[in-house]
């Protein structure tokens, strides 16, 4: 797996990096057209090994293929790739014969290994399901495969942080030198001062992925004028929302390029110590990461005095314990300080006062996978792409009811609709599209007639809802938007971090009366009823102040879902309120099952299983249910052979 | 630098660097605040102090916003009192809300913010935490249900006092405040100091009762029972009753205890006379024999228990006499009753003290004898006040009256031990007496009356050239200690008070919302000493006839069985 490891990087690395030493040209020119697959001597088997893939059965994938290559004593290397965004199609197989074009396979679990190389290894094509071919000059093309880039998916992309997610080999320091990188980290040092560095970055106008948008250029000047003679960079790794898993993609499938952008930050702060905060749960990601970083080390690209330029720089990995609140910077500088994980109040700004008292940038990982692209191309390429306000790409992971879910990156200023209609397919099971939840759990719902936003800071605020970290979750008709307000506001109660009264108490109150409304009330009395109503009546006005008086953004987006929801589809609300209906029928309380007299025979098969005896009648004669007693759990429907119970 | 701010559309002068709250307040604008507490770095947790700042989209915090010269502030708007309203709303909603059985009641702050901020309707109702109380501690009671998670009880424990025994537990709604691991109080490292029940705006932590037997043993036939008073709670228990701080109200409140049936009501500033002479024989004997030193004082049994749970390596070097309550209760069992014929068994010790940890003092297993305590009942100030309210008696409407005999006289001495650096400068007179044989000329050190947690003087007696030091928290403590390990020589003597303000200031203390009552007390205590006439306490009357009929001499034979004790290790959870 780790072919290159018998390349002396030091030397590839110099060579690369610091001026070509001409009696090395031919041996190099060689060793990087190899590491870079324009020429291969052997079948190269990629096999997608990132989260997403180990959870579709990429594991048994890639033993299933070592044991058939030792079987038939066929010489082929197996190479991990990580994701390449097309989540759906894991676990995925690439190959790559000598001579011919690197060949995408979608679901090769591991029965079908055998079949599939079985003709592939004799350059036949076989009846898997293929995606499409990479693209290249020298290599034969496969007759009758469809070019990747050619699919809309691909098409519609602007991969700039993603590029060699999916490609490239992630345990391997030499395959990214010699597609380019660390590049921009050696231009940066050799070239540019601290100062000019951020310069670049502010007239390139990138901004703050991770949802609050804040120029990254202007937040690192801040720092690296701020007095005091010690720096920290932190990248926030902390992915959390449910649904996101952007940042998990880029430490899974290309930690390098992360890891040369926070050197590169580090560099623009001064900061000579470096953390990067990833959840534990990540244990992929950490294991890459951690690898990564000894890599680059060792390849003396990062450490003491980089690149002889005088400076040095240490990366630490932390592991975050799994509190949502950590992606809060301040909770997160707090738990890297070996404290209780809770925001304080700003100012003043991390950029100022921030870990252990000292000026700290944190920055997404998206942010920082930017970076090394922008010093290579330059502010001025990286600025054209986009809006007038939102510059380059975003990555988005899109989940729920749609055809392809996986990570797409797009251009600024797409619109909502591309995404998810040519991008990612549209809504799965040909179903029709009702809402849209961006931006996580503290983002908000737009419901489909919205969707012709165009993807930027400003235009997505201005319709309602906010950039966030990237999650997107799709939402088809069959769902109920009750449900979703309950399940964002449960999972904020949940995961608040106790600190601040309207977060803590009220959001947990905000959950409470979303489950009066869409609970069955059983022997609910007169009282109670009125309660039930006195919440619903308060709960705009508790939104409010909850967003009003939170201390960190997580209680100030907290209603977010909620007050959206209400807003595009308050009559879905009303009807659970009083007609005691849930539309989508999602919410199981508030079924009511009734027996159709026609139909029902009297078997008794529904009274014996009914668990609250709501159903009366006698043998041979139609059974009723008692609407009071029924709690709406649907054994009865289940049961019934003669299908005499309905809903309604 | 000064400049003008508009706040409810009027100007006013703001200095720069300040917060938004502290130029408020200096210019009489009261914003409400919970967490806030004055000298810590805000943590902004409670969002009462929400204002509203014309161009921010959010309310801000007052506590934590520096205040900039183009801010528009709105103190009482509309939106901010609603905001208020119903923040303090949702504490009610997970609120026992049993104010009548409440510890507190009447003077809980959350009690009070309902009331101004005019709740008069339950707009929210929703399940409740349902948590248990925890009495386990010896001092403390902890309850959790009523807890309002502001965080000054935390940040009390671990930033002021040092003991860090309190943190937050569990996240979101399931937050709770309690020791290590949410054990019980008694197993954690508590030191019983009470300052946490100082802090708290509402019930969930208040002292431990020990009045609710009292009322039957002083109305029982056989039973004699006596009581003694701290010298602190002379100078603040008025309080309780309305009476602004500054002036010793003893006489007072002998009357009235007497007046509740105490047989005797004893001067626990008589036993703090007795203190200072053993203390000062130690503090010789080491001097002259090569004893271990610096020697820490052991009057304060919140700062014993901290010394014991994480410096046990220091015993030897602190002190071995009893505590004041301590020695007196031992005085009162062994020599009161045989002089006048009271049957040891029926005798019932009270003592009144301005703190939390003479409760745990009174059950330590050194303190007993055959498994019966020295001292019966402790008493804070506050349950003091509370009992004499109980049995209807008005404290101004009395004459005042001296302690019982035989232990009735104090010399002022005894009474500085109330304050931080007190004990170090009853001491230094005493010592000086012993080291010299003449009296000190000047009785009044100021080095040891600013007021500051940590305060050092050096002063030459006779042949010796010594270090005193006084600090008040066992976080000072704890510093020291690592200074004098690390090899610092030039202190002798070491006076610990577990409180900021010592005994004065104390957790057993009325918690009142004056937040200069405590300086006043101390100052009450400094006239006590410049207008007395014995200063110092081997001038005693009753202490030269308790030595000369009794105990032999300090630290004799007697005085060893008696008014010594002992420390032992103790092992308890981070």
């Amino acid at each position: 797996m780790n072919s290159t490891k018998s390349i002396d990087l030091p030397r590839l690395a110099a060579y690369c990096l610091t001026g070509k030493n001409q009696e090395e040209t031919s041996i190099m020119e060689d060793l990087i057209s190899k590491l870079r697959r324009d020429r291969v001597d052997k079948p190269v088997i990629y096999i997608g090994t990132g989260t997403c893939g180990y959870i579709a059965g990429a594991g048994r994938t890639m033993q299933a293929t070592l044991n058939y290559l030792k079987e038939k004593e066929i010489d082929a290397e197996v190479v991990e790739v990580g994701c390449i965004g097309l989540c759906i199609h894991e676990p995925m197989v690439d190959i790559q014969m000598p001579g011919k074009r690197r060949i995408s396979f979608s679901r090769v679990t591991e029965d079908k290994v055998e079949s599939l190389l079985d003709e592939i290894l004799n350059n036949s094509l076989p009846d898997s399901p293929v995606i499409g071919q990479y693209s290249h000059n020298n290599h034969e093309q496969w007759e009758g495969v469809k070019l990747l880039s050619e699919m809309a998916y691909f098409r519609m992309q602007n991969r700039i942080v993603l590029k060699n997610c999916g490609i490239i080999n992630p345990f391997s320091i030499e395959e990214y030198i010699a597609r380019g990188g660390y590049k921009s980290l050696t231009r940066a040092l050799r070239n540019y001062s601290p100062d000019k560095v951020c310069e670049i970055v502010e007239d390139s106008g990138l901004r703050g992925r991770g949802g609050g948008g804040f120029p990254t250029g202007r937040k690192w000047k801040t720092a690296l004028n701020a007095q005091d003679e010690q720096r920290f960079l932190i990248c926030n790794g902390d992915e959390s929302d449910p649904g996101a898993f952007m940042d998990r993609a880029i430490f899974e499938g290309d930690p390098h390029k992360l890891i040369e952008g926070v050197a590169i930050s580090a560099y623009a702060i001064n900061a000579g110590k470096a953390y990067i905060y990833v959840r534990a749960e990540y244990a992929l990601a950490l294991d890459r990461l951690r690898r990564a970083i000894d890599q680059a080390t060792e390849a003396g690209l990062l450490g003491h005095n980089i690149l002889g330029s005088g400076f040095s720089l240490t990366i630490q990995v932390r592991e975050g314990a799994g509190a949502f609140v950590c992606g809060e910077e301040t909770a997160l500088i707090s738990s890297i300080e070996g404290k209780r994980g809770t925001p304080r109040p700003k100012p003043p700004f991390p950029a100022i006062k921030g870990l252990f008292g000292k000026p700290t940038v944190v920055n997404n990982v998206e942010t920082l996978a930017n970076i090394p692209a922008i010093i290579e191309n330059g502010p001025a390429w990286f600025a054209s792409i986009g809006t007038e306000k939102s510059k380059g790409t975003k990555v988005f992971a899109l989940a729920g009811k749609i055809s392809i879910t996986g990570l797409a990156e797009v251009s600024m200023g797409t619109s909502l609709k591309d995404l998810v209609y040519y991008v990612c397919g549209g809504v799965k099971n040909g179903k029709r599209l009702k809402a849209i939840q961006l931006g996580g759990p503290s983002g908000s719902c737009l419901p489909e007639k919205s969707l012709d936003v165009l993807i930027d800071y400003e235009a997505l605020l201005e319709a309602g809802t906010i950039m966030g970290s990237g999650g997107l979750v799709v939402m088809d008709e069959d769902t109920c938007m009750v449900d979703i307000a309950k399940f964002f506001t449960d999972f904020l109660q949940r995961e608040s971090c106790g600190k601040c009264i309207p977060c803590r108490e009220g959001s947990r109150r905000m959950h409470e009366i979303l489950e009066n409304i869409t609970r069955r009330p059983v022997n609910e009395s007169g009282y109670e009823t009125l309660e039930r109503f006195k919440g619903v009546m308060q709960l705009e006005n508790l939104a409010d102040v909850i967003k009003d008086t939170s201390l960190c953004g997580l209680g100030q987006t907290a209603p977010n879902p909620l007050l959206s929801a209400l807003k595009h589809f308050r009559e879905e609300f009303e009807e659970h309120i009083f007609d005691r209906k849930c539309r989508a029928g999602v919410c199981k309380d508030l079924k009511v099952y009734y027996i159709d007299v026609e139909k029902c025979t009297g078997c008794t098969a529904c009274a014996k299983k009914c668990p609250t005896n709501a159903i009366i009648g006698s043998p041979r004669t139609p059974h009723f249910i008692i609407e009071d007693k029924c709690i709406g759990c649907g054994i009865c429907f289940d049961v019934c052979k003669f299908v005499a119970v309905f809903v309604k | 630098m000064n400049f003008p701010i508009e706040v409810n559309n009027k100007t006013i002068i703001a200095r720069k660097g300040e917060t938004i709250l502290e130029a408020l307040d200096r210019n009489g604008i009261n914003v409400p605040t919970l967490c806030h507490m004055p000298d810590l770095y805000p943590t902004g947790s409670c969002r009462m102090c929400v204002v509203e700042v014309e161009g921010k989209p959010n309310l801000i915090t007052s506590c934590s916003y520096p205040v900039e010269e183009w801010m528009k502030i709105k103190t009482h708007s509309p939106r901010v009192v609603n905001a208020r309203k119903t923040n303090v709303e949702l504490l009610l909603s997970n609120h026992p809300d049993d104010c009548l059985y409440c510890e507190r009641n009447g003077n809980c702050e959350l009690q009070s913010f309902a009331e101004q901020l005019n709740i008069r309707e339950r707009r929210f109702t929703g399940k409740k935490n349902k948590y248990k109380s925890d009495p386990s501690g010896s001092s403390i009671i902890r309850d959790p249900a009523k807890c309002i998670l502001c965080g000054r009880c935390v940040r009390t424990c671990d930033e002021i006092i040092g003991a860090s025994t309190l943190g937050f537990i569990g996240r979101g709604n399931k937050t709770i405040i309690g020791p290590s691991f949410n054990k019980q109080l008694n197993l954690s490292s508590c030191i019983t100091c009470g300052q946490c029940i100082m802090a708290c705006p509402t019930g969930a932590l208040h002292e431990k009762r020990h009045s609710t037997d009292l009322q039957n043993a002083l109305h029982h036939k056989e039973t004699h029972v006596v009581i003694q008073l701290s010298p602190s709670v002379g100078v603040s228990l008025a309080e309780e009753f309305g009476i602004k701080a500054g002036k010793d109200f003893s006489g007072l409140i002998n009357a009235a205890l007497r007046k509740t049936g105490f047989d005797k009501v004893f001067d626990t500033s008589f036993s703090a006379d007795l203190y200072i002479m053993e203390l000062a024989a130690e503090m010789e004997s080491r001097l002259k024999n090569n004893g271990v030193l610096p020697m820490f004082s052991s009057d304060c049994p919140a700062w014993i228990k901290y010394m014991e749970q994480w410096h046990p390596e220091i015993i030897p070097y602190v002190s071995v006499c009893k505590s004041p309550q301590q020695m007196l209760g031992a005085v009162i069992t062994n020599h009161y009753t045989k002089t006048y014929h009271i049957n040891p068994d029926h005798l019932y010790t009270v003592s009144a003290m301005p703190c939390t940890a003479k409760k745990f003092e009174a059950q330590r297993e050194q303190m007993t004898h055959k498994g019966i305590s020295d001292v019966d009942a402790v008493l804070t100030t506050r349950e003091l006040a509370q009992f004499i309210r109980l049995n209807g008696i008005d404290l101004q409407q009395n004459e005042t009256e001296h302690a019982d005999f035989p232990f009735h006289i104090r010399s002022s001495a005894g009474k500085l031990m109330a304050v931080p650096g007190g004990l170090t400068e009853s001491l230094i007179r005493t010592l000086h007496f012993r080291l010299t044989g003449k009296d000190i000329s000047n009785f009044k050190i100021n080095e040891l009356r600013i007021s500051k947690d940590y305060k050092e003087v050096k002063i030459k007696i006779g042949d010796y050239k010594l270090g005193f030091a006084a600090v008040s928290s066992v976080k000072h403590a704890n510093q020291l200690i690592e200074e004098i390990k690390a090899g610092r020589n030039d202190i002798h003597f070491i006076e610990v008070m577990a409180c900021p303000g010592g005994c004065v200031g104390g957790g057993g203390q009325p918690i009142v919302k004056d937040a200069g009552a405590i300086k006043a007390r101390t100052k009450a205590i400094y006239d006590i000493d410049d207008k007395d006439p014995i200063k110092v306490s081997y001038k005693n009357p009753a202490i030269v006839e308790l030595y000369r009929d009794f105990l032999g001499e300090p630290n004799g034979e007697m005085s060893t069985k008696l008014l010594h004790t002992s420390y032992k290790k103790r092992d308890v959870p981070l």
